[in-house]
């Protein structure tokens, strides 16, 4: 299959590495890769904070640069949720664009969903030993149904011990710009997320959206508790290495 | 009510600060979720029960106007007297006469988030009227001097020991904080008051528009003391708070208690077809209906946030909300908290001024929608409403600066990937150990909490291009 790599504006400024591997399982797997130019983000920073017009164009863009693209997949839940969830509404005035819009919906994954349930590959042969714990992204979770396929692929790395986390439904506080819009309030949440990753008993922290793991991260970080965490792409890269 | 001279921040710090409330939410709220979890889960079709809640709410909403209309001429058929209320001030007025007119001296009241909205007690006592909260949640925050920080559970941020000491006074003497003793001191103040109460003001969870009966649902019961003991009764209610008949009440009533506390059935449900019957032997001789309208005709024709209105009170959205979780109901500033308060307050007020930092009372995580038992999109609402108040031009000149820039540039790959590398040049001064900490606002409120990575010294675009070009 032809695939098409959607670069997420968080990962693709600071978190490189977790679309080039991306890249690399899905070749891996016998897929050719192409990152068609052009695009950038997928509006929800805008979308979300109120500025709608904002929102658009930049969706737009993203809209164009896929439009030949035979299948979409995405390192985020929370990105692919806003195309799938939102773009209709976007665009709703604004036929030519809805119809290019639900082109796009059609065929856009996020990574998890596509290996598992496209590629009905759950199975990736990864080895790392580790004891984790996984943090259900909301979005992916509420907004795009993700539940069994980034357990699948984890159940099936070998050696790699799978703690539940408690109160796992609970968001981790980042919300995007909620997170610098209301610092304080993000903060308390954040800190109860880290809590309960502490009290898994995990040494990572496993996830499959950079912006919930970049909250978790930096707050772990900040009162110095060793938990690494890792998108889920980053454990499987490193474990399927010969 | 000091809360209501803070600014946000300040409540915010203020509910941050105070360990007992955040624990006490929490406990509360886990609680309550659970046993919604497991009353839901004992339907074995909750989604079915779900779906037919918002065909109900929907086609009640879209017909207000008719049902509004049905059950005010059932009413007015046997002598109740209906007002309608246009703003909370109207409302107010409306039972001010009343009380005034029948030189009451002693007002009963129960359940009702309607006589909050309205600030109603505050302008009975001013008139020199008693007003006696006579369940207990309700009790306890009058005496406190506090809005209810959860529509269900008003007083969940007290703990036990707090409740014992605000009643101290009233006792004269010191009361142990056990369950049974405070229960029984409240019984005892209850009961003179009952039999003291000239006019009963009760709120109302359903109003039949078929039959022309009130609902009302209590754990307590002394919803249905106020209700029958007074001879004069007066009903507040939400003009959206209909249903056709009983047919839909009954799944209404399950979707409510279970979504509520848990119970299959709250443990009264009251139904009144006022006034008294002739062979009654007891309930109100004279029975107003006050309906308010506080600009919910105005979210009706508003297509964007009619679901609004669809809501039942159930309170599932709070226990499941987790700004709502560290905060307790105070810190939302609005007497409606949580999720729903956050998307009916800046409707119902207004004043963007004053209610403008609800919509951003939430990290969009989407728990409220998903624990809705009418299936409303409430953090679709929240977007919305966010998307409202930057379309008028009530968004901080900066933030609107911010995101025109985001525009730009993030519909440019090419330019932003120059901009990025700018980016990783500026970011040095403030680059330790790998990480970005400290800096100038908006980035510090990330970094007080939290370190940042790195902008990467290249972008995946660029690392792509780089690979692409060696092949």
């Amino acid at each position: 299959m032809k695939v098409s790599l959607f670069a997420t504006c968080l990962t693709n400024a600071f978190y490189p590495e977790v679309d080039l591997t991306m890249a690399k399982i899905l070749k891996h797997l016998g897929h050719t890769v192409d990152v068609p130019e052009g695009q950038v983000c997928c509006g929800q920073i805008a979308f979300n904070s109120g500025y709608v017009d904002d929102a658009r164009e930049v969706a737009r863009t993203l809209i164009n640069s896929f439009e030949r693209s035979e299948v979409v997949v995405g390192p985020s839940g929370s990105c692919i949720a806003m195309i799938h969830h939102y773009y209709p509404t976007l665009f709703e005035k604004e036929p030519v664009y809805l119809k290019k819009a639900e082109n796009l919906i059609q065929k856009s994954y996020e990574f998890s969903q596509f290996v598992v349930d496209v590629l009905k590959q759950p199975d990736l042969g990864a080895h790392y030993k580790a004891k984790a714990t996984y943090h259900p992204s909301c979005h992916a979770t509420r907004l795009l149904g993700i539940g069994e396929a980034p357990l699948k692929l984890l159940q099936n790395v070998k050696g790699l011990e799978l703690l539940p986390l408690p109160e796992s439904q609970l968001c981790c506080g980042f919300g995007g710009t909620f997170s610098v819009k209301m610092p304080k309030i993000s903060e308390a949440m954040v800190a109860e997320k880290a809590q309960h990753v502490l009290e898994s008993g995990a040494d990572i922290l496993l996830g499959l959206d950079m912006g919930c793991l970049m909250n978790i991260s930096g707050y772990l970080e900040k009162i110095n508790k060793p938990v690494k965490t890792m998108h889920i792409i980053q454990l499987l890269g490193e474990g399927i290495k010969p | 009510m000091t809360m209501y001279n803070l600014t946000t921040d300040q409540r915010v710090d203020e509910a941050l600060a105070n360990n007992f409330l955040r624990q006490a939410t929490r406990r509360a709220t886990d609680r309550l979720r659970n046993n919604k979890y497991k009353a839901a889960d004992e339907l074995g079709n909750w989604e079915e029960w779900r779906g037919a809640g918002e065909t109900i709410r929907k086609h009640v909403i879209a017909n207000l106007d008719y049902y509004l209309n049905q059950l005010i001429e059932q009413m007015e058929k046997r002598g109740v007297h209906v007002h309608l209320a246009k703003t909370p001030a109207d409302a107010v007025g409306i039972v001010r006469k009343i009380v005034h007119e029948q030189e009451a001296k002693n007002v009963l009241k129960s359940k009702s988030m309607i006589s909050e909205e309205i600030h109603l007690n505050h302008a009975l006592e001013k008139d020199g009227v008693a007003v006696v909260e006579t369940d207990l949640g309700e009790y306890i925050i009058q005496i406190a001097g506090e809005p209810p920080s959860h529509i269900i559970v008003p007083a969940m941020h007290k703990t036990r020991q707090q409740v014992a000491d605000l009643f101290e006074p009233i006792a004269g003497h010191a009361l142990s904080s056990d369950t049974p003793t405070l229960t029984r001191f409240v019984r005892l103040q209850m009961r003179e008051q009952f039999l003291r109460g000239d006019i009963g003001i009760t709120g109302c969870n359903f109003a039949v528009a078929e039959t022309g009966s009130i609902v009302m649902v209590t754990n307590e019961g002394n919803g249905r003391m106020v209700s029958t003991l007074p001879r004069v009764q007066i009903t507040l209610m939400g003009m959206e708070r209909i249903v056709p008949s009983f047919r839909e009440l009954d799944v209404l009533l399950n979707l409510l208690a279970r979504s509520a506390t848990g119970q299959r059935l709250s443990s009264y449900t009251t139904i009144l077809t006022p006034p008294k019957h002739s062979a009654d032997s007891d309930g109100p001789e004279e029975y107003h209906l006050v309906i308010l309208d506080h600009n919910r005709s105005e979210i009706l024709g508003d297509e964007l946030f009619r679901t609004a209105l669809n809501c039942i009170r159930c309170g599932a959205c709070f226990n499941v909300c987790p700004v709502y979780r560290q905060l307790g109901g105070h810190a939302y500033g609005s007497v409606y908290s949580g999720p729903i308060g956050s998307v009916i307050t800046p409707l119902l007020e207004k004043d963007w001024k004053k209610w403008g930092h609800l919509p951003y009372f939430s990290s969009l995580c989407g728990a409220c929608s998903e624990a809705c038992p009418v299936r409303i999109p409430l953090h679709d609402l929240l977007v919305k409403l966010r998307m409202r108040k930057t379309q008028s031009g009530h968004t901080p000149q900066v933030e609107q600066h911010i995101f025109k820039a985001y525009r730009y540039f993030f519909s440019r790959e090419k330019t932003l990937r120059r901009v990025l590398r700018i980016g990783a040049h500026l970011q040095r001064p403030f680059v330790r150990n790998h990480r970005i900490s400290g800096g100038p606002p908006p980035l510090s409120n990330w970094t007080k909490s939290r370190t940042l990575p790195m902008v990467a010294a290249k972008p995946f675009m660029q690392v792509w291009a780089d690979l692409k070009n060696k092949r």
